[in-house]
């Protein structure tokens, strides 16, 4: 067993190709290999030449998963160009519909993709024969999620109505009350499984992260906010390419976003909670707390229950949006061409999501840039997966791949969105 | 009782943004028991479980762009007795076939500080460019509906029922008022097929045309229209070049627009 090889050809429960070989040579893991064979489709490249108007509808179909936040840092960066600043009503809206993914893709990990490492299940189907209820309340969590973005964006996948400047067109308090009912069971199936997860075996595991997320004056971040961090990091979104750099690992065939001053940093909900527990009110921290979630998690396997706690919060915020809801006079600043450069930074699921356009005066975009989660998180997810094997290279090879599977899934990497930056090399021996 | 043995789905994934296969997992009051009628005996972005083929029917996602995609794509096709593509990617090329339109090297160099290493192919094209396809579903993404009816369809063994109509009759039934009559503002919905519910008209946009052309599309009359409504050539030469770019009536729509 001293020297041996783990190769998982294609990583499950993912979203995207990706690959993974662990080398392990005298007893100690020797190379760790999380290789993206994910195909480039250049989104930066044909952003080029195209009109500000169309940049939420093309930048959605980077990620069907979180299309939302594409939108969302799309729209706020290109309003940050052309300088408009949306009426508070339209800025709660958009909060709210962020909420409806956030509801709906932590659901998706949480059951689909992530449970069924700790209960010991290929999947969540067959983990549904004998976990039935918390299979049902969790698809029925998600289904919920997905009502909220139908009302809101037009359909779940790809929404058709976020517009530069506002909306195409907001609902009435009518349509949304029905919305608001579905959310109080919704917030009821949250709150069972944040404890259902709760009760899950978690490995022993601490790891020292730099955390980075946004932080607003007053509310748990979403649209809004600095880029600040635990080692005390505190910068504007324009200033991100200042402080972060792409950089080529030679082991690696993928660009690994990394900061100047100190390297690797997790960015998605463990850095988010980290950063922002003071954010959330009251009673979610108190149910943190009934869970025994510690105010700071750095046991990556116990993000799930950071992610079960958020589907909460983004319930509660739903519905104390949709309570102060009134519908809008003007659903739409009328935005006015000009050559300028834009930035924005908001909290996608995986966590932030930076965009960059520079327009020229006709409002056709110049260039283009686009740093999604996943890439940013590469490096810890790698170091993860280096160290938790090292942890554990008693177990047989099936067993150890799990483990190392389960790692990665950790922080729900989300390949296709970043496979547009991503260096593809397909190694299989 | 004796139990036939369930028929065994698949789905695969190519150039795309999953947001396709997503909408099998979005089906969230069907999935368990789709799920208990057949064999989901190979969905890797759902389950460790990979089971070897062959398979009684492949949904296949995204399109053809690297030269190990497109000899996959035949093994796919070998493995699976039926072979239904799903959404604009697979059908049409998707948004990443805007290269097709462009020098693909220069698409790299604009990305990758070292394109050298970037094996891609110089177009993305539409599974059917490669392979042999049962069946197409439209869409950007797919609906829901539609998925479950096609699937439905080819377990029983019959063609599905998927209109080929245009946009346009579905905001009839929706009684939309025309944007395009009403308001001026310009709509593919003429001369895209129906599917999505005619969600953008609903929502008092112009239909962007994400589930491509309809059935014998006037596509050269719609663009007159836009003309009219104060489009500029280059902003006509766009609004077919998107997401089903590939598809050949918004292909050679957009070539007859330019600068």
């Amino acid at each position: 067993m001293a020297n041996r090889t783990i190769r998982v050809d294609y990583i499950a429960r993912v979203e995207g190709e990706s690959s993974l070989e662990l080398h392990v040579r005298n007893g100690a893991v020797d190379a760790v290999r999380l290789s993206i064979f994910e195909p480039p489709r250049f989104f930066e490249a044909l952003l080029r030449g195209r009109g500000y108007e169309e940049v939420l509808d093309i930048v959605a179909r980077i990620c069907g998963i979180c299309p939302i936040a594409y939108q969302m840092s799309g729209v706020h960066a290109v309003e940050n160009a052309l300088g408009i600043k949306v009426d508070p009503p339209i800025r709660a809206l958009r909060r709210l519909f962020y909420c409806g993914e956030w509801i709906q893709s932590h659901a998706l990990h949480i059951v689909m993709l992530h449970a069924p490492d700790f209960l010991g299940y290929p999947d969540a189907i067959a983990m549904a024969r004998e976990h039935g209820d918390a299979v049902e309340r969790a698809l029925a969590l998600k289904k919920r999620g997905n009502e909220l973005i139908r009302l809101l964006g037009g359909r779940e996948i790809h929404p058709i109505n976020v517009r530069i400047g506002g909306f195409y067109r907001v609902p009435s308090r009518a349509e949304l009350a029905p919305v608001a009912e579905a959310l109080k069971h919704a917030r009821d199936q949250a709150i069972d499984t944040l404890r259902w997860a709760a009760g899950f075996p978690f490995p022993e595991c601490v790891r020292d992260y730099e955390f980075v997320a946004l932080r607003h004056p007053d509310e748990y971040p979403m649209n809004e906010g600095r880029i600040v961090s635990s080692a005390g990091l505190d910068i504007a979104a324009a200033d991100y390419e200042t402080e972060f750099i792409e950089r080529q690992v030679p082991h690696s065939t993928a660009l690994h976003s990394v900061m100047k001053q100190r390297g690797t940093y997790l960015v998605g909900p463990m850095a988010r909670y980290a950063l922002n527990r003071d954010r959330l009110p009251a009673e979610i921290r108190a149910l943190a707390d009934e869970v025994g979630l510690e105010p700071v998690c750095r046991n990556p396997f116990r993000s799930i229950l950071v992610r079960a706690l958020e589907v909460v919060y983004a319930c509660d915020e739903a519905l104390r949006l949709i309570a102060a809801y009134e519908p809008l006079p003007r659903p739409l600043i009328p935005p006015e061409p000009c050559a300028a450069v834009g930035y924005a930074c908001t909290e996608a699921p995986r966590g932030i999501l930076y965009h960059r356009y520079n327009l020229d005066r006709g409002g056709t975009i110049l260039e283009a840039r686009l740093v999604p989660p996943t890439a940013q998180n590469q490096s810890v997810i790698e170091e993860d997966v280096r160290d938790l094997a090292n942890a554990a290279l008693d177990l047989e090879d099936e067993a150890l791949q799990a483990h190392c599977e389960q790692s990665i899934r950790n922080h729900d990497p989300c390949i296709s969105c970043a496979a547009h930056f991503l260096k593809l090399q397909v190694r299989r021996e | 009782m004796a139990r036939r043995a369930r028929p065994r789905l698949a789905v695969w994934k190519f150039a795309s943004c999953d947001g396709c296969q997503l909408t099998l997992l979005d089906c969230e009051d069907e999935l368990l028991s789709l799920a208990r009628q057949l064999d989901i005996a190979y969905f890797a972005e759902a389950s460790r479980r990979m089971l070897r083929g062959p398979y009684d029917l492949s949904l296949v996602e995204g399109s053809i762009t690297t030269p190990a995609d497109a000899e996959r794509v035949q093994r796919v096709r070998h493995l699976s007795r039926h072979l239904v593509t799903i959404g604009a990617c697979a059908t049409a090329g998707g948004i990443q076939a805007l290269r097709n339109f462009a020098d693909v090297r220069e698409f790299a160099a604009a990305v990758y500080p070292n394109p050298e290493y970037v094996k891609t192919l110089a177009t993305s094209t539409p599974i059917s460019a490669h392979v042999p396809v049962d069946f197409e579903l439209r869409g950007c993404p797919i609906d829901k509906g539609q998925l479950l009816e096609v699937i439905k369809a080819f377990l029983i063994g019959r063609k599905p029922a998927i209109p080929g109509h245009s946009v346009c009759h579905e905001c009839k039934l929706r009684s939309t008022v025309c944007v395009m009559v009403a308001r001026g503002t310009p709509c593919l919905g003429p001369v895209t097929q129906t599917g999505c519910g005619a969600i953008c008209p609903a929502y008092g946009r112009g239909c962007y045309g994400c589930f491509g052309p309809a059935e014998t599309p006037n596509t050269a009359a719609i663009a007159r229209e836009f003309f009219s409504l104060g489009m500029t050539e280059r902003d006509i030469g766009r609004v077919f070049r998107t997401f089903n770019s590939a598809a050949e009536a918004f292909r050679k729509e957009s070539e007859a627009h330019g600068e």
